[in-house]
């Protein structure tokens, strides 16, 4: 046993030291996350912010100003070009100036104070249909509230207090800025675990298959338990600072908190590296070069984990095959469970099933490994 | 291990993959102490021999003792007392002459004390006094293998198996490596070695000839000389290869001919007189000798005798 555990020490020694002298290997893991955070928190971003509006403004009266100051005034519209004819509407939209466009005619402000219904006009590009069903709901949602405002001014005005049958206020619980950067870091956390893991763990051992160290070491005293643990601690403890890094940078940047239990977190976060690190193993087992390793690795680890987690797109909202697929993805399990934690600040009920499955996920694929092993010892 | 003059000791060994067979029903022994070397073309068998031997791989039929356990039974104990460097250069690239000799010290349970004994040995058998901290992947071919070498032997096993340890490694670094060969053999361990350059058999206490699977000669360099090559051999240097074949080939008293370098080896049954014979026969059929001599037989030229008369 104490013999054992020193071999282990040992071979993690040694994985330490073939890890700081692949430079391009470290270069890859610290800058990849680094790369994904800020390619899904900034780049890839799904909230409608700071929308380019074009205004068509033929009123040009204190009340278009109120209604135009209003707009801009909720940080999320910003006016980018004045448009003086019906003609300039499509060159604004069609170069891009403006993702949308208001129209305010000559008659605004007078049909407005002669009480009769004043009526304004939105052009909104609908190339990108995400960001277009968006904008039509801010602006519908802003036109209602700015129309509810003046009305009980004029009320007000008239000595009259107001009544509003049914009062629609939407609450968002959780996140309740919609920011999906919020909802995306417990993916991306995901991700980038179940990557290093699958695609270091399965590299690692492949690499002395293929440069046939592993024969040096099936001679040795070294059990092949004891080389599989060695091996795969070093890109444990990677993962783990990962973790930690994305948790700090999703603080730092997106002002991401833990709402809930740090342990349950770590606990979790320990048994999705444990599900990760054996598909790893098991991919290991069926490669014999470190190209194909890694090809298999990047295919079984990012695939399911980008399209079947629902990181990005809802499960809820795929098709039923696609949601029974899901299922071979660790991360599925993992996002759930982080989303509970960080984002409801929930405790182990909302999500123990999700443990367990990750502790099956965990067997299963080092029972396969070994299966596989053994039926490939047998044809020897 | 018990009391025995043999160190391996190996009965009907055999190995299939499928329906082909690798190695097909061998027999032999090894003295402990002596240098035993494993011959043969690429695909001859030697590695899938040696995984056995060293219990990396299941035979399909026969069995081994080495150092005493069977390696069917007990390849753990197999291993544990045998050094191994494969035909794959066995230590790490990315570590460096002292990290790599540490690792596989340490996995074999070397005290540190042993350990810095044993490490100033492995340097220095590799001349690289002075180069502990350089990257093996660095270090030329041949001192690449007496590194590997000298990593094989730290655990003082009391015999080890060497795959084919100087193929592509140049003429000069061989020889050294041969000696360094000589020198384990001399503090008393078994060495297993395998090769396909047949000059290397004569510096070997006993050999065998493998060809697909199958032992086609065995025994010391100079038994298996006398035994095959009990004629006369002509080393013929001409002009032409092709024609003096043609007409070496039709004559009754050749036995063999085959080409070595840029010379005929030519075999015959005519013991007085051959030289003056065959200059005469190849100038009366225009081939221009340049120079014949009589040589004394090598292993080579018995390999190739026994390779080509196998059937
Ligand atoms: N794992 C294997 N599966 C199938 N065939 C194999 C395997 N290993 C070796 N062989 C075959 O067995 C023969 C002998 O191989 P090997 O022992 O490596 O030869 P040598 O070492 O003498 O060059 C070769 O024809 C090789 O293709
Ligand atoms: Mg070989």
């Amino acid at each position: 046993m104490k013999e054992s555990l020193n071999r282990v020490k040992i071979i993690v020694v040694k994985e330490f030291r073939h890890l700081f002298r692949d430079v391009r290997m470290l270069a890859v893991l610290t800058f990849f996350p680094v790369f994904l955070l800020l390619m899904f928190g900034y780049a890839v971003n799904f909230d409608v912010d700071k929308v380019p509006i074009g205004v068509y403004d033929n009123d040009k009266s204190e009340l278009s100003r109120d209604l135009r100051s209003a707009l801009t005034a909720s940080g999320y519209f910003y006016e980018s070009v004045q448009i003086n004819s019906d003609e300039e509407i499509f060159a604004v939209i069609n170069s891009n100036k403006a993702k949308c466009v208001i129209v305010l005619h000559e008659n605004f402000s007078k049909d407005y104070y002669r009480g009769g219904e004043a009526s304004l006009q939105y052009i909104i590009n609908g190339t990108d249909g995400n960001s277009a069903g968006i904008i039509q709901n801010y602006l519908t949602s802003f036109t209602a509230g700015y129309s509810n405002r003046l009305r009980s001014e004029m009320l007000e005005a008239n000595g009259l207090t107001e009544y509003i049958p049914v009062d629609f206020r939407p609450i968002f619980w959780y996140n309740p800025e919609l920011k999906s950067t919020k909802f995306l870091i417990p993916g991306l956390m995901a991700m980038i675990l179940i990557m290093i893991c699958v695609i270091t763990v399965a590299l690692s051992i492949v690499r002395e298959k293929e440069r046939g160290t592993i024969e040096q070491l099936d001679v040795s005293p070294v059990l092949s338990y004891e080389l599989l643990i060695g091996k795969t601690i070093p890109y444990i403890l990677l993962s783990f600072l990962s973790g930690i890094f994305i948790l700090l940078a999703g603080f730092v940047l997106f002002s991401v908190e833990v709402k809930g239990s740090y342990t349950l977190l770590f606990i979790s976060t320990i048994l999705f590296i444990s599900a990760s690190t054996s598909l790893g193993i098991f991919v290991s087992v069926i490669s014999d070069t470190q190209q194909v390793a890694f090809s298999i690795a990047t295919f079984a680890s990012m695939l399911p984990a980008v399209l079947l987690s629902g990181f990005i797109f809802p499960l809820e909202s795929t098709p039923a095959a696609v949601q029974v697929l899901s299922f071979i993805t660790p991360a599925k399990y993992y996002i759930i469970t982080l989303r509970a934690i960080i984002l409801r600040g929930a405790g182990i009920s909302a999500f123990w099933e999700q443990l367990l499955l990750l502790i099956a996920y965990t067997s299963l694929f080092l029972i396969l490994a070994d299966l596989v092993t053994k039926r490939k010892a047998m044809k020897q | 291990m018990p009391d025995n003059i043999n160190a391996i000791e190996v009965l009907n060994l055999t190995k299939r993959f499928g329906n082909f067979v690798s190695v097909d029903d061998i027999s032999f022994s090894v003295v402990r102490g002596s240098i035993f070397g494993f011959l043969g073309a690429n695909g001859a068998g030697k590695s899938t021999t040696i995984k056995m031997l060293t219990g990396l791989l299941n035979p399909t039929s026969g069995d081994a003792v080495v150092a005493g356990y069977s390696i069917k039974k007990n390849p753990e104990k197999v291993k544990s007392s045998i050094g191994y460097m494969s035909q794959k250069f066995s230590l790490y690239n990315d570590l460096t002459v002292k990290e790599n000799i540490t690792f596989f010290g340490r996995v074999y349970g070397l005290d540190e004390k042993s350990l810095q004994r044993r490490m100033l040995d492995a340097v220095k058998i590799a001349h690289l006094e002075g180069n502990e901290d350089r990257l093996t992947g660095s270090l030329p071919g041949g001192i690449k293998q007496r590194l590997a070498l000298a990593t094989a032997v730290l655990h003082n096993p009391g015999i080890v198996f060497l795959d084919e340890p100087t193929s592509g490694v140049d003429p000069i670094a061989r020889r050294g490596f041969w000696d360094l060969i000589h020198e384990l053999s001399d503090k008393g361990i078994t060495i297993f070695v395998t090769t396909h350059y047949l000059e290397e058999a004569e510096y070997c206490h006993n050999i065998i000839l493998l060809d697909a699977g199958k032992i086609i000669a065995q025994g010391s360099p100079k038994s298996l000389k006398a035994d095959y090559l009990k004629f006369p051999i002509l080393s013929i240097e001409t002009d032409n290869l092709i024609s003096a074949m043609q007409v070496l080939g039709a004559d009754l008293n050749v036995k063999d001919i085959s080409v070595f370098g840029n010379a005929v080896h030519l075999i015959t049954s005519m013991k007085e007189n051959n030289e003056s014979y065959f200059s005469e026969l190849l100038q009366s059929n225009s081939v221009l000798v340049r120079h014949i001599k009589s040589v004394e037989p090598t292993l080579e030229d018995v390999f190739i005798y026994l390779l080509e008369h196998k059937n």
